[in-house]
């Protein structure tokens, strides 16, 4: 007995600090990247870099305004095109699905999660900007629109999931239709889940490079309307990033830590409204 | 994985009779209407994508018909002499993602029982908040970073040490360049690692208290309680995050390229460079001028997406037979 | 019962989504060619889009181009030689730009005639890591191409010894670094290994992207000159821009007149000189192993890729001011941001040809 005993105790002790092990390493490797990008974005972050236009190597003075605006527009419309569908269709799945059918659609939905993000953007290039003939901010919009659906999708699906069939069917139980079930009960119970989804997918796609390259391009302007091309962050960073000069590397570095913060302010707002609204509820 | 059927369908079938007067009672409550809406954007993502294999599909033609199935097999990649061949890129792809998968999926699924099981809660949650971040950093970050710190670790530490060690096995031969296989790979699980890390976190979480208490009051220690009890029963959702994480490895681009040394060649030595299907699709797309140059890369981005889809269903079969298998299920 | 009918928020969610993705849905291809570009009668736009290596100059000019005429904004998006020509073909752009000149092929392809204007030169320079050695080393044509073919893997090969006298070069295997994006730069230095070796020629030939008979690749000239710099003796190649800019110690290369000459702003103007001379109608010249004493061999132009017919009168007329701005008063800023300018005669044929565009 006490051996065994004594065996299961030690096991338990090594187990358990590894997985501690797991979560420091893990964890400290996170933060030394974001200390990194903290550090040599901060550095050379001033207020200029977020009022004004980009200016040419070596000009002091120059910012990216309208590269921020132009992330916010391109998310602004991909999050129109993508998140709609991705939600109702993560309805479809939790609430209405058969067995065949939902099955094709969640496996197509994780297919398109793993299609390079490259690869994306030269369909929407084929399929938006070439019709078009011309780059525009609405083609990056939808570029990234269609990533975000089966982000979303999948996320939306899953935290329906989490909502206790007893919910369900204590509102049907009092009459309510299925789908005035769905509405008033299931999706508010499973709403801060899925809100934190898909504020997850926008930041997710809120980096991505790729796509954007041959759609929504770039601009040394302001761009007007939504039928011109944008500039954006992740664009510049990458275009900065791979020029010869240190002046273009430092904004880089400035523009990745932006990005971040960008990302940090709209999820933590989000979550802190959704909080209280939930709280508040209740 | 289906919902139950509910219970008021069960009683509209059963009335037999009332067939219609159910049917109509249902469209004037709005359920059908609501069942056919979210069935076409569910049923838009399946076209999108059919949209997205069509347009490769279809903008791929020169290779496929002067190449044919022997772009599967040819090693060599030769843009001036216009001699395209994917067997190395396949093999660059698939050996980066599994080493990925092999050092993340432990680490993630290790740190999600420490943060979900023994942590105290709040520091659980703020961890976990600013993990989640990382997702928005740009990649082209992950990739300075590895070249200019991870690269020489790796060549003046790790694999001498793995070459001293390991080194009777082909994986741990050959020179030491520090760029390579094995730095993508070790790129790639720190990728992927807040991936797997979150959601498991999430999955462990969403299992009942009981579970646990049953387990601790019948004299398991916290461990087996843990390792026998909540993690069979949280399998699923943890698989689900493996494949979220390998599919993003395998569609890396910018941050793989700058380290696993762009050489189209096969060799069993996770020291040496090679080549991946996503990162030539970047390195050369832009520049490439010649037709079948073009549609050769466009190809890649085709033979990516079977594999992709061949390696989820391997997952989904494997998935399938371990539930099956395990005892405790959701 | 009548509240939860008030308060159901799942019909509000219904519309708005289908209206989003209604408004997706709707053939694009139809209502994207219909929408009317914005109203902007007093502004021109030109969009262009091209290499990444003359990318901070031109950016340069755009910008100073446009605080002399506000009324025209030129937007210039680097996405690479081979991206700038196919964009010019499929005539998402207003004119294109290219580190290589277009083949015949590429310009029967064209809906008009494409017209080239050299804009500024650029040079691709050798950089190597060699600890304890502090002289600048000397390259014959011959060592560089057996280097990068492969023939030559030590690094005290008599090809190597032979022009360096003096300094010890030690035994150690060379580590090959080239790009591994397809680039202009790649193009300049295969194109520059093709004219001075046959078998690079035959067996590798010139392209922004080859198969490299060795080495690692680096992406980008961070990327390779990153794999330099932390790999023990290894060569790569870079443009003389990043060079300069990130103060890297690279080699002198022989010329076809029989000099190591040292990659220079002045000696690259020197090339193109020597180029000037028998200079096409259509501007599409190779000037790497360029005749002269002083000529930097491994040199290029860079080229705006200007279709002939332009239909819109605004743009037209602005984009020609544009290039007889950028082939005077430009090229003054061509020193500080390290690039070398046009030589006086090439500028001179430039100005007429700019006549052609219509």
């Amino acid at each position: 007995m006490n051996r065994p005993f004594f065996m299961r105790k030690l096991v338990n002790a090594l187990m358990l600090s590894l997985c501690g092990v797991c979560a420091l390493v893990s964890v400290s490797v996170l933060f030394i990247i974001l200390g990194y990008l903290l550090w040599n974005g901060g550095r050379f972050l001033t207020w200029t870099f977020l009022t004004r236009l980009p200016t040419p190597v070596g000009e002091p003075g120059g910012g990216m305004a309208n590269a921020i605006v132009g992330s916010g527009k391109v998310l602004l419309l991909a999050a129109l095109t993508g998140v709609p569908v991705g939600f109702v269709g993560g309805i479809y799945l939790a609430e209405f699905g058969g067995r065949v059918f939902p099955f094709l659609v969640r496996y197509t939905a994780d297919l398109l999660n793993g299609v390079p993000s490259i690869v994306m953007g030269i369909f929407a290039y084929t399929v938006v900007v070439l019709p078009m003939h011309h780059f525009s901010t609405l083609a990056g919009g939808l570029a990234l629109g269609a990533m975000l659906i089966p982000i979303v999708l999948r996320s939306t699906e899953e935290f329906l999931r989490a909502v206790p069939q007893s919910l369900r069917e204590g509102a049907l139980a009092l009459g309510a239709s299925k789908s005035r079930a769905i509405a008033t009960v299931v999706i508010p119970a499973g709403f801060q889940g899925i809100a934190t989804g898909i504020l997850l997918a926008l930041a997710r796609v809120a980096g991505e490079t790729a796509p954007l390259i041959f759609t929504s391009a770039n601009n040394r302007f302001w761009s007007r309307g939504w039928n011109q091309p944008t500039a954006t962050l992740p664009v510049m960073i990458w275009t900065y990033a791979s020029s010869a000069y240190e002046d273009w590397h430092r904004q880089a570095w400035a523009a990745g830590l932006i990005l971040l913060m960008l990302v940090l302010v709209a999820n933590a707002g989000a979550r802190l409204i959704l909080a209280r609204r939930t709280s508040v509820a209740r | 994985m289906a919902t139950p059927p509910l219970v008021i369908d069960q009683l509209h079938a059963a009335g037999r009779g009332g067939r219609v007067r159910a049917f109509i009672e249902r469209l004037r409550s709005g359920d059908e209407i609501a069942h056919l809406i979210t069935l076409v954007f569910a049923a838009s993502i399946f076209l999108l994508t059919v949209l997205l294999v069509y347009e490769l599909y279809v903008n791929c033609a020169l290779p496929r018909h002067k190449f044919g199935w022997g772009f599967f097999f040819s090693r060599t990649w030769d843009p001036v002499f216009e001699n395209f061949g994917a067997l190395p890129f396949i093999y660059g792809t698939v050996v980066t993602s599994l080493v990925a998968l092999l050092i993340a999926v432990p680490m993630g699924v290790g740190a999600a029982i420490f943060l979900a099981e023994l942590a105290p809660p709040h520091l659980s949650d703020a961890l976990t908040f600013v993990i989640e971040l990382l997702a928005a950093v740009p990649s082209v970050i992950f990739g300075v970073l590895g070249i200019f710190v991870l690269v020489p670790i790796l060549r003046s530490q790790v694999e001498p040490f793995l070459k001293a060690t390991l080194g009777f096995l082909p994986f741990f031969q050959g020179p030491i360049y520090g760029i390579g296989y094995l730095a993508a790979s070790v790129v790639l699980a720190i990728m992927i690692v807040p991936f797997v890390l979150s959601i498991s976190r999430e999955v462990l979480l969403a299992v009942p208290r009981e579970e646990r208490e049953a387990a601790l009051a019948l004299g398991a220690t916290r461990w087996e309680a843990t390792w026998k009890v909540v993690v069979p029963y949280a399998r699923a959702g943890i698989f689900g995050s493996v494949c979220l994480a390998l599919a993003r490895a395998l569609g890396e681009t910018m941050a793989v390229t700058m380290v696993i040394g762009n050489e189209p060649k096969i060799s069993a030595s996770l020291f040496a460079p090679g080549y991946s299907m996503a990162a030539v699709i970047a390195n050369e797309f832009a520049e490439a001028t010649g037709d079948l140059h073009v549609q050769a890369l466009i190809e890649l981005g085709l033979v990516l997406f079977v594999l992709t889809m061949i390696i989820n269903a391997l997952a989904r079969l494997l998935i399938l037979l371990t539930t099956k298998q395990g005892t405790a299920h959701p | 019962m009548n509240r939860t009918r008030k308060s159901s928020p799942c019909h509000v969610y219904f519309a708005i989504a289908v209206a989003c993705w209604s408004i997706a849905l709707l053939p694009t291809k139809r209502l994207l060619s219909r929408a009317p570009a914005l109203p902007s009668p007093a502004q021109v736009q030109l969009n262009g889009a091209g290499a990444t290596f003359p990318f901070p100059i031109y950016s340069k000019w755009f910008d100073e181009y446009h605080k002399l005429h506000p009324d025209v904004e030129i937007n210039y998006q680097s996405i690479g030689s081979g991206g700038g020509i196919r964009q010019l073909l499929s005539g998402t752009v207003d004119f294109g730009a290219s580190d290589g000149p277009m083949t015949d092929e590429q310009l029967k392809q064209a809906k008009v005639p494409i017209l080239h204007f050299p804009t500024v030169l650029g040079a691709v320079v050798p950089t190597y890591n060699l600890p304890g050695i502090h002289e600048r080393l000397n390259f014959t044509p011959e060592a560089l191409a057996g280097i990068y073919l492969g023939t030559i893997t030590k690094w005290n090969d008599p090809a190597l010894t032979g022009p360096n006298p003096g300094v010890q070069l030690p035994g150690s295997d060379i580590i090959v670094v080239h790009r591994s994006d397809g680039s202009g730069t790649t193009y300049v230095w295969t194109d520059y290994l093709s004219k001075v070796s046959n078998e690079w020629r035959t067996r590798v030939g010139r392209n922004t992207s080859v198969n490299w008979p060795v080495g690692l690749g680096g992406k980008g000239n961070e990327g390779v000159s990153g794999l330099v710099q932390q790999t023990p003796s290894s060569i790569g190649y870079v443009e003389l821009v990043y060079a300069i800019q990130n103060h890297l110690s690279y080699g002198k290369v022989k010329n076809a007149a029989g000099n190591f000459i040292l990659a220079s702003l002045d000696s690259v103007t020197a090339a193109a000189a020597g180029a000037a001379r028998n200079m096409p109608d259509d501007f599409r010249v190779s000037i790497t192993n360029a005749a002269g004493q002083n000529a930097y061999p491994i040199s290029s132009f860079t080229w705006l890729l200007v279709p002939s017919k332009i239909n819109d009168p605004a743009k037209r007329q602005a984009l020609i001011q544009f290039l007889r701005w950028m082939l005077t008063d430009g090229q003054k800023f061509c020193q500080a941001l390290a690039y070398a300018e046009l030589p006086k005669p090439v500028v001179a044929k430039e100005m007429k040809a700019i006549s052609r565009i219509e």
